[in-house]
């Protein structure tokens, strides 16, 4: 029994500090701390740093340009970046998409779209979800059917996170809408610029263009951009959906916000005092803080099971669960902490590129917005609820 | 990072499993509930035959010096057996002030026997307005030829009426509530001017109230220097905490464990009632709980030896806090999903809820230790 990380992973993390230390762009960091949007062109950059590093595929084998990490390193890495104020990767390319390409795809795929996703050449959305099938996805409409080489496709897709800057989509389709709900689903890679497709803007209640409707009238897609079987495609959906919930606690992020909550608390006035040295509020920061050291613990026993060969159960549910609730706790706070203050809506001073004056100060603009976004956290990548269900089903076996 | 356990790990986790098994069948409990002393003095000459009880003592008192961790297993079967026997209070927390405040006379005198299961000692540390404050001492004892003369009050002492020490603080320099004049005393239970009212607490162990009345105690009953004693006792406490969290886990299983079986068998409107989604749901809040709670008793067992520290300090105390409320959660909705028979004598589940229930008052609850993480919160979120 020991809770420390081994020597050669002190000495691993003492290598990504150094690294964000020298190549993490200070303007980047800083609007990632100050909870403010960042650009498509922010993001790539960062990309591209850690290309060149070649640490942008940490979760891919060796073979394909991947790290090779084991699941502490990975852990590692995700917490330093988040603690240096390193943006979140968008992973539907290479976190999603790729693992099930390496793990499905036929040599064809993947010496194609891999070197592009590691180049940042595609940017890649998801097209999961659909206005009649949310936490019941296998219930999705979107049609593919087989004309010679290709499949026309026709439906639509919702939610997608950052559609309007993707250049290609990975689908669920329906190829057999005679089998029972999971069988005749398939796994379609598609490219954006194709005939027939349409995105329109989703407006979330902060005011933000993060996601959209995707359509599809007629869409023509070769036959070689299926992944794996036809019919088949849920095989991949369940091994995706494995990937996107592994992280999903985001420790790091959490330790990050809470560090900024401390400052902030520390900024702001309560009966002349710094609001941190308020009794009550200080109490709120103490809990969250706790609650978030039991989640670590967590995650490094599931860590340290994985390093030796355990496969994740329902354990990584009950951390989505935790991981998600801690980190809206945290934006609850430090909404809180602003009082009066987080009630002025300014669009203009949460974007890349604001040059002016805050009304307030840097960090008082975006608390209430992102607290509002980040209602998000407990509804995508399987509800909190359907978690529940998860392990209801894995460990209680009811 | 490992979590596991050596192979010596689990032989001690599986002896004691196995002995508690053994004596502590639900009607065998009752009959030791009801029993004069209140527990099985069997169980207890099993756990020192078997060396159990000299697990925490050092090995320089014939003890087996084991780990935090090996303190955990011990308490957790303990927890998840409802045993009765003051192992953590005797062999845990009062041995340890024994070991760090006392000299090598005090030392060498007693800590053998209670490595031997032979003597069992208790901690008089809570008076009834000190609610949980180790320093709020107004047990006083003021200096006389040849040793001490002791007067004040202590309650729930856990163990007291078993004991054949008690180690008693009290205050011997400055005011209520300072830090400093705080002292350590061995007290023989059947010193003059000594009161006990014995009582069973209302989840099962006994305990007791003293009365001290000018109670004399010579020199060589003073533990450490006088006045000094408040550090060993946080520190003490801290690893009496780290046992304690490792017993509710033990019980927060036992109770999940009888709850999960009762929704799988209980039928109502012609299904198992585990069949219901909202009572799922409720099974999968305890069950996360139960993993968080458990993680933090890891890290209290981890931490519980290591030298004394603000991050030590902050991590039992985030510990003891995350169990509560976990333990609190587990038990009233335990209850609540066996409805009726939840609430009877006759089943064994009510008994573990009141054990997970009242943990909280002893040792601190969850507001006692919100505050004191509080206290010490820095500008860090905490690092690994």
């Amino acid at each position: 029994m020991d809770i420390n990380y081994t020597p050669a992973e002190l000495e691993f993390r003492a290598e990504v500090r150094a690294f964000l230390h020298d190549a993490l762009p200070q303007d980047i960091a800083a609007q990632v701390r100050l909870g403010k949007h960042l650009s498509k062109d922010d993001h790539q950059r960062w990309q591209r740093i850690l290309a060149g590093r070649g640490w942008y595929a940490a979760n891919w084998p060796v073979a394909f340009g991947g790290t090779g990490w084991g699941v502490v390193q990975k852990h590692i890495f995700e917490e330093e970046c988040a603690a240096f104020g390193a943006p979140r990767l968008i992973s539907f390319g290479v976190n999603m998409v790729a693992p099930v390409i390496i793990k499905f795809g036929n040599p064809a795929q993947q010496a194609h779209y891999l070197p592009r996703i590691l180049s940042g050449e595609d940017w890649w959305c998801q097209g999961y979800s659909e206005p009649g099938a949310g936490s019941d996805l296998a219930s999705l409409k979107t049609r593919a059917v087989r004309e010679g080489d290709h499949y026309v496709v026709n439906g639509q897709k919702t939610w997608t996170t950052l559609g309007q800057h993707a250049n290609m989509i990975f689908c669920l389709v329906r190829t057999d809408s005679e089998a029972q709900q999971q069988r005749g689903i398939s796994f379609l890679l598609i490219d954006m610029t194709t005939p027939g497709i349409s995105v329109r803007p989703i407006i979330t209640l902060e005011g933000e263009h993060e996601v959209n409707e995707v359509f599809f009238d007629n869409v023509r897609v070769p036959v070689e951009n299926l992944v794996g079987e036809e019919n088949q495609g849920w095989t991949c959906a369940k091994y995706l959906l494995t990937h996107e919930r592994t992280g999903q606690a985001s420790i790091g992020q959490s330790k990050a916000a809470l560090a900024h909550l401390k400052q902030v608390a520390r900024e702001e006035l309560r009966n002349g005092r710094p609001l941190l040295d308020d009794p009550q509020f200080r109490l709120q920061v103490a809990e969250v803080e706790i609650q978030l050291l039991a989640i670590e613990m967590s995650t490094l026993r599931i860590l340290a099971a994985a390093q030796a060969g355990e496969v994740p159960g329902a354990e990584s549910s009950i951390l989505k669960i935790k991981g998600s609730e801690i980190r809206q706790a945290i934006s609850h706070l430090l909404r809180k902490a602003l009082g009066t203050k987080a009630l002025p809506f300014l669009e203009e001073e949460l974007h890349d590129g604001f040059a002016g004056t805050p009304l307030h100060s840097d960090y008082s603009a975006a608390p209430a917005s992102q607290y509002f976004n980040l209602r998000k956290l407990s509804i995508y990548g399987g509800s909190n609820e359907i978690q529940k269900n998860i392990i209801v089903k894995m460990i209680l076996e009811l | 990072m490992d979590f596991t356990l050596s192979s010596e790990q689990q032989m001690l986790q599986d002896t004691v499993a196995r002995l508690a098994r053994d004596h502590y069948s639900f009607e065998a409990r009752k009959g030791y509930y009801r029993s004069e002393a209140g527990m099985s003095p069997d169980f207890w000459n099993q756990l020192a035959e078997l060396g159990l009880c000299s697990v925490p003592i050092d090995q320089a008192h014939g003890g087996f010096g084991g780990s935090g961790v090996d303190n955990w297993l011990i308490m957790a079967e303990l927890g998840r057996n409802l045993c009765l026997e003051p192992f953590l209070q005797s062999q845990i927390h009062a041995a340890g002030l024994l070991q760090q405040l006392g000299d090598a006379d005090q030392q060498g005198q007693w800590l053998g026997q209670v490595a031997e299961g032979a003597l069992q000692l208790a901690v008089a540390l809570e008076e009834p307005q000190s609610h949980y404050q180790l320093h709020d001492v107004q047990t006083c004892a003021r200096p006389v030829d040849g040793g001490w003369r002791l007067s004040g009050r202590k309650v729930a002492v856990v163990g007291g009426a078993s004991a054949g020490l008690i180690l008693v603080s009290a205050r011997t320099a400055g005011d209520d509530r300072d830090d400093q004049g705080i002292s350590l005393f061995l007290l023989e239970p059947q010193a003059v001017g000594l009161k006990r009212h014995d009582y069973p607490c209302i989840d099962g162990p006994r305990a007791s109230d003293l009365i001290l009345d000018d109670v004399f105690v010579a020199e060589g009953a003073l533990l450490g220097k006088a006045g000094e004693a408040l550090p060993a006792l946080r520190y003490q406490q801290g690893r009496a905490i780290a046992g304690q969290c490792a017993e509710a886990v033990g019980g927060m299983q036992e109770a999940f464990r009888l709850t999960l079986d009762y929704l799988k068998t209980r039928k109502q409107f012609g299904a198992p009632i585990g069949k219901f989604q909202v009572l799922q749901h409720r099974m999968a809040d305890m069950r996360a709980e139960l993993e968080m709670a458990t993680s933090m008793a890891i890290l209290a067992a981890c931490v519980a030896d290591q030298a004394d520290s603000d991050e030590r300090s902050r991590q039992l105390a985030a510990a003891k806090f995350v169990v509560v409320r976990a333990a609190r959660l587990i038990a009233e909705q335990a209850i609540q999903l066996h409805g009726g028979i939840g609430m009877t004598w006759e089943y064994n589940l009510a008994h573990h809820a009141k054990r997970l229930v009242m943990l909280s008052h002893q040792l601190g609850d969850d507001d006692h230790h919100l505050q004191a993480y509080a206290r010490l919160l820095t500008d860090r979120a905490h690092a690994h």
